[in-house]
């Protein structure tokens, strides 16, 4: 009820201790395409849903290569996830520049973090002028962002959301249509760390599938990239999707004679949920 | 062994040497570290592979070299995030003499030479001073040994001028074989008479199947 009056301005808390302006920036988040993340002991695994505006136009680039070790996914506002893609690039070179060596996907996050909450007012009093809701970038970051990384310390995959929460995960989806791959992701989790590399892209492929509801999966509205220990981070060439995507269908076709409606993965598990 | 603290730079010694051929490049640099009358190491990379088909090397103040060759390699990183792609020499060039001339009035002390293959996989090379200023040209030699090295290039690669009568003939152009061979030549006659220049060449050839490179032992004296 009186969520109108307290959503004006980013530093204005509402009577029950909300910040409306954050709120509202998570839902930019959860309407913009799937992203999926999974991750096992080696190998990190990145795939999005490329929405296009229309059949007439290509559709924007989600997935974004920060260093060789390094990459991540966007949902959300893909222009605010281009700006902080370009800050991430930067703070990779600079610490490599300086310390020789690449920076650890952990002190990325923060730095991310840090700066998504800069920019939100849930610090000092005293950075109150610096948000200001006529100046457009002072506004918070519309976008979520799954980064994909290795380090020393492993293989990590990380959320980073418009409030400046950041978490870490063993497997993850974002945007919209997400709940149906986490529920189908919670389901195998536990395996992932022991899985090879092929196998945690076939899951990816299949938890983007989950989120299109019936649509068919193809190469072309999927893109899909990984890292790994030997493997620096890079997009998976279309073909090879195409082929996966193939191989994949022909072994559910076999079995499933009964089941004319879906090439889904036969899940019947909760029903998916929207949003 | 600089006492004054007015004069920060070093001068470690050192020789370069580039020639460019139709459809190749050859780059080259000895491996000797030294200062004054001493050796630091005799095994010192004065190479750097900027991108796929782009190498600098350099001659002068190690240090700077250090930092300038980090400084591009940063840029390039930069350019293939935003571009998708690898910098051309040409355009590595430019960025080049813009870094130099960026320190106009505390210079690099580096004497450089880019070389790789241009947007037609022609070979070429690019001759710098300490500040930026730089030309395209057949073949080049910096640091040390360059006063003993040009005369023999010029000699053997120089093109006759089109002003000449009677016409002669444009030099023939030499294979990659030979041009390798030309700069071991030459290493080993500058490693002879200047004192910087020894131990090893490093000797880089790019064409279009990729980078090769090999080393050749010099007189360590």
């Amino acid at each position: 009820m009186f969520r109108n009056q307290y959503d004006t301005d980013v530093t204005t808390w509402s009577p029950a201790g909300r910040l409306f302006q954050v709120e509202y920036a998570m839902e930019a988040v959860k309407q913009g395409a799937a992203a999926v993340g999974l991750r096992s002991a080696s190998h990190v695994v990145l795939a999005t849903v490329n929405k296009a505006a229309s059949d007439l136009s290509s559709y924007q680039k989600k997935v974004f290569k920060i260093d060789d070790h390094i990459g991540v996914a966007i949902a959300g506002l893909t222009a605010d996830g281009r700006v902080l893609s370009r800050y991430l690039r930067n703070e990779c070179i600079n610490h490599a520049f300086v310390y020789e060596s690449p920076l650890p996907v952990s002190r990325l996050v923060v730095r991310l973090a840090d700066k998504a909450q800069r920019i939100s007012g849930l610090t000092l009093m005293i950075l109150q002028e610096q948000v200001c809701t006529q100046r457009s970038w002072k506004r918070p970051y519309g976008v979520g962002l799954l980064v994909a990384g290795l380090d020393e310390t492993g293989a990590h995959l990380y959320y980073n959301c418009p409030s400046g929460n950041y978490f870490e995960y063993q497997a993850f989806a974002i945007g919209s249509r997400s709940q149906a791959a986490k529920t189908f992701l919670e389901r195998r989790f536990e395996s992932f760390n022991n899985y090879s590399r092929d196998e945690l892209i076939k899951d990816a492929i299949f938890a983007i599938k989950e989120t299109l509801q019936g649509e068919k999966l193809t190469s072309a509205i999927c893109t899909l990239a990984v890292v790994g220990k030997d493997e620096a981070f890079h997009l998976i060439d279309q073909k090879i999707i195409q082929e996966l995507i193939d191989s994949m269908e022909i072994k559910e076709d076999a079995p499933a004679d009964q089941a004319p409606v879906t090439d889904e993965d036969g899940s019947t598990g909760a029903a998916p949920m929207d949003i | 062994m600089a006492l004054r603290r007015d004069w920060v730079y070093e001068n470690n010694g050192g020789t370069c040497v580039a020639i460019a051929g139709s459809d190749y490049c050859v780059i080259a640099a000895d491996t000797r570290l030294s200062v004054g009358y001493s050796i630091y190491t005799r095994e010192f990379s004065k190479i750097c592979n900027l991108a796929d088909k782009c190498v600098l090397a350099t001659s002068g103040f190690q240090g700077d070299m250090k930092a300038l060759q980090k400084n591009l390699a940063a840029r390039h990183l930069i350019y293939q995030h935003q571009h998708n792609k690898q910098m051309s020499c040409p355009a590595m060039a430019q960025l080049l003499s813009n870094t130099l001339y960026y320190k106009r009035f505390f210079p690099y002390y580096t004497f450089n030479i880019l070389g790789g293959l241009d947007s037609n996989g022609k070979g070429c090379v690019f001759t710098y001073d300490a500040v930026g200023s730089y030309e395209r040209v057949g073949y080049s030699a910096q640091g040390t040994g360059a006063g003993l090295i040009i005369p023999v290039l010029d000699n053997q690669l120089k093109s006759p001028s089109p002003l000449l009568l009677p016409a002669k003939d444009a030099v023939t152009p030499l294979s990659e074989a030979e041009a390798v061979d030309l700069v071991k030549d030459v290493f080993a006659s500058a490693t002879e008479r200047d004192i910087y220049t020894g131990d090893k060449v490093e000797i880089v050839v790019i064409n279009a199947s990729g980078i090769r490179q090999e080393l050749m032992e010099l007189r360590k004296d």
